[in-house]
């Protein structure tokens, strides 16, 4: 593969962390994070054993149970026992390995990628690794930062290294302001929509441009968490002054001098001026409208007030996919999506679960009621984040509107807890996928879209442009 | 530590194929999460699939791997994106002990790729016309042998030869018996350790 990108935060962090080439052309590159949860890392622990292996780096690894975590009653043994076995499976692991476990008696439980940035494991410069396609979120920060699958948990558990080839960087830039009512989760699903679920293979994204930059960490988040649904492995944003204030004060961040030292290394791994990129697309941002999906791939979205694309319309590989999914959504083209009836509103997941998604959800949720039809649940992404936000009073916001307030996890998002769709039944949903069977059953239909949209259907029991909503008190 | 784990080069795979038709299969349709809640990969075999394969009922639906004729497969032939989404090597892990040896298709997701060669399945891309013309044969023949060799990167079925991609770390990785990188990294300890050493954040294995 030719690749030309020089000077970018990518090819530096790259070369800060090549331990060496492999004989097979990849390059050996040290993991500065390691976080494992409990779906992915047994195999890999089995494995090590298997081979009479120890973890290299235990100091360097962090642990938090997420996927599995009941977000009701979360008292032990829990109520499914796969759940219990897989908990008491990750913490016997870690127990013997010397590895430091955000359990849910720690108070720091969540997300893996909610609690990352949260405790400041999550830095610049760093390269951070976990058994979740989503890890590209910590991207957010300066990091290079990927999603591995089992056998590559094995080896970092093992050396501490990943053997990995380098990509092409692909710089997309997104000028301009961002309209009122539209969000970063509208940018990506918008990106997605117009670079393809594939688009990214082969790339790294580096989001730019004025709208990225002055997003808050939160919002840069969840663009890079979704790379993955661009078919970008990985996905960063420049660090700066945003993101120093940021993590400044957190619980893995150094104090004092040391801050100021560090923040030097966090400026040189910038992406330079003059560097190259194998590609560069530019998105007005300032033209943008909230974004929700019509089909079960996240590339396929359409603005809010925008028609339904007709298949044929679309480029010929996609009208079959197109087709099967606007049957299986029970859509028709030239409608909009607004309208669309909701069963379930889901807030939650590593895409949209932190304090900033739940403030603005609750001034929209605040003087109205979740419409009859729809059971509607917000999932706070750590505990952390579910004590800020009871402590700032949203709790009861969602409460009193008849939300149902859980603890912290991956819950609907992914459907391996208790948590999940009931037959046909279409959730307006703040994730990340909107495959078929993806929130826990085959038939349940899925309508992505930023938070505050989905407190709008929560209310309205349809699909609904939150710009039409006012927010009846100021929070 | 033991290092004598022995590494099968893999140069070339031959067997029956089974098409897998549909561009953005994902990892939940490949093995739905519920399948997930295991300790080990041991019998995920059976799950390939499984809400493509069964209704509510259990009753079959019809689906390549639930067809008489493609139960001896064990080259999958796909279109585009195959394995995109979620990064669970429990999707190539059900595949391999379902039976398949090797995947031809349009394009793969990378970590789904990634995580096949870590397994030693070799990946390989050709162009649309050329699956749709192998997933055309295999339906006429599902017993014909498909011979995939790595090293020369062609597909031979039947009468015909067509070339194919084999990614170039995968290629040496699969013919050089180099793909299960454990040992491999693991004996480059000195080197990992300097690495370490270099970065401003690490000292002594730890964070600072």
């Amino acid at each position: 593969m030719v690749r030309v990108s020089q000077g970018t935060l990518y090819d530096k962090v790259w070369e800060n962390h090549k331990v060496t080439e492999l004989p097979t052309g990849q390059d050996q590159l040290f993991v500065g994070l390691h976080l494992i949860h409990e779906v992915t890392s047994p195999q890999a622990f089995g494995m090590l054993r298997e081979r009479e292996l120890e973890v290299a780096y235990p100091e360097l690894t962090h642990a938090t149970v997420d996927h599995i975590v009941p977000t009701s009653d979360q008292s032990r043994p829990y109520g499914d026992d796969s759940a219990e076995e897989m908990m008491a499976e990750l913490e016997e692991n870690v127990r013997d390995a010397g590895i430091d476990f955000s359990d849910p008696t720690t108070g720091d439980q969540g997300i893996v990628h909610v609690i990352g940035p949260e405790q400041g494991l999550t830095q610049p410069g760093t390269t951070i690794v976990c058994g979740d396609s989503h890890t590209s979120t910590h991207g957010a920060f300066g990091a290079l930062a990927f999603g591995i699958g089992t056998s590559q948990i094995r080896d970092v558990l093992a050396t501490g290294t990943i053997a990995m080839e380098k990509q092409k960087v692909r710089k997309i830039e997104v000028t301009g302001e961002l309209p009122d009512g539209v969000e970063a989760k509208d940018v990506i699903l918008e990106i997605i929509r117009r670079l393809g679920t594939e688009g990214g293979v082969g790339y790294v994204y580096e989001y730019a441009g004025e709208a990225i930059e002055n997003l808050d960490m939160e919002g840069r988040m969840s663009i890079c968490n979704m790379s993955i649904e661009g078919g970008a492995r990985a996905g960063y944003v420049n660090p700066d002054e945003t993101t120093y204030e940021w993590l400044e004060g957190r619980d893995e961040i150094p104090e004092g001098e040391a801050f100021e030292e560090r923040t030097e290394y966090w400026e040189s791994i910038r992406s330079d001026e003059d560097a190259e990129y194998d590609d560069v697309v530019t998105i007005d941002g300032s033209e943008l409208e909230p974004v929700v999906t019509w089909g079960t791939t996240p590339g396929q979205g359409v603005g809010v007030t925008e028609p339904i694309p007709e298949p044929e319309s679309l480029p010929e590989e996609k009208r079959d996919t197109a087709r099967r999914a606007q049957e299986h959504m029970r859509v028709e083209p030239g409608d909009t999506m607004e309208g669309y009836d909701i069963d379930v509103a889901f807030l939650g997941s590593c895409t949209n679960a932190r304090l900033p998604d739940l403030r603005r959800a609750a001034r929209i949720v605040e003087g109205r009621e979740v419409h009859d039809d729809v059971r509607a649940m917000v999932v706070p992404g750590s505990q952390r984040v579910q004590r800020a936000a009871e402590e700032e009073g949203l709790k009861e916001t969602f409460e009193e509107a008849g939300f149902d307030w859980r603890n912290a996890g991956c819950s609907m998002c992914l459907g391996m807890n208790e948590d999940q769709l009931e037959g046909d039944e279409a959730c307006a949903s703040s994730s990340n996928r909107n495959f078929v069977g993806r929130q826990g059953s085959k038939d349940g239909r899925t309508v992505l879209m930023n938070p505050r949209m989905v407190v709008a259907a929560a209310v309205n029991g349809e699909v609904t442009d939150v710009r039409d909503l006012k927010e009846v008190t100021s929070a | 530590m033991s290092d004598d784990i022995e590494i099968p080069e893999v140069n070339y795979v031959s067997g029956s194929g089974v098409p897998i038709r549909g561009n953005d299969i994902d990892t939940d349709q490949i093995i739905p999460a519920r399948f997930m809640k295991v300790v080990t990969f041991d019998g995920l075999g059976q799950f390939s699939f499984f809400d493509l394969r069964f209704d509510e009922d259990d009753n079959q639906k019809d689906h390549p791997f639930n067809e008489e004729r493609y139960q001896d497969a064990n080259v999958m032939v796909v279109n585009a994106n195959f394995g995109c989404g979620s990064s669970r090597e429990h999707a190539p892990q059900a595949l391999m002990r379902w039976g398949i040896d090797a995947i031809i298709g349009e394009s793969f997701a990378e970590i789904f790729a990634g995580n096949c060669l870590a397994l030693g399945i070799p990946t390989v891309t050709a162009d649309s016309e050329t699956i749709e013309a192998l997933q055309d044969w295999v339906d006429e023949n599902p017993d014909g042998d498909i011979e995939v060799d790595i090293e020369a990167e062609t597909v031979t079925y039947g009468e015909t030869s067509v070339d194919v991609t084999v990614d170039d770390a995968q290629r040496k990785a699969l013919v050089d018996g180099v793909w299960d990188t454990t040992a491999l990294m693991k004996s480059n300890e000195e080197a990992i350790r300097d690495t370490a050493e270099r970065l401003p954040y690490v000292e002594d294995g730890k964070r600072v």
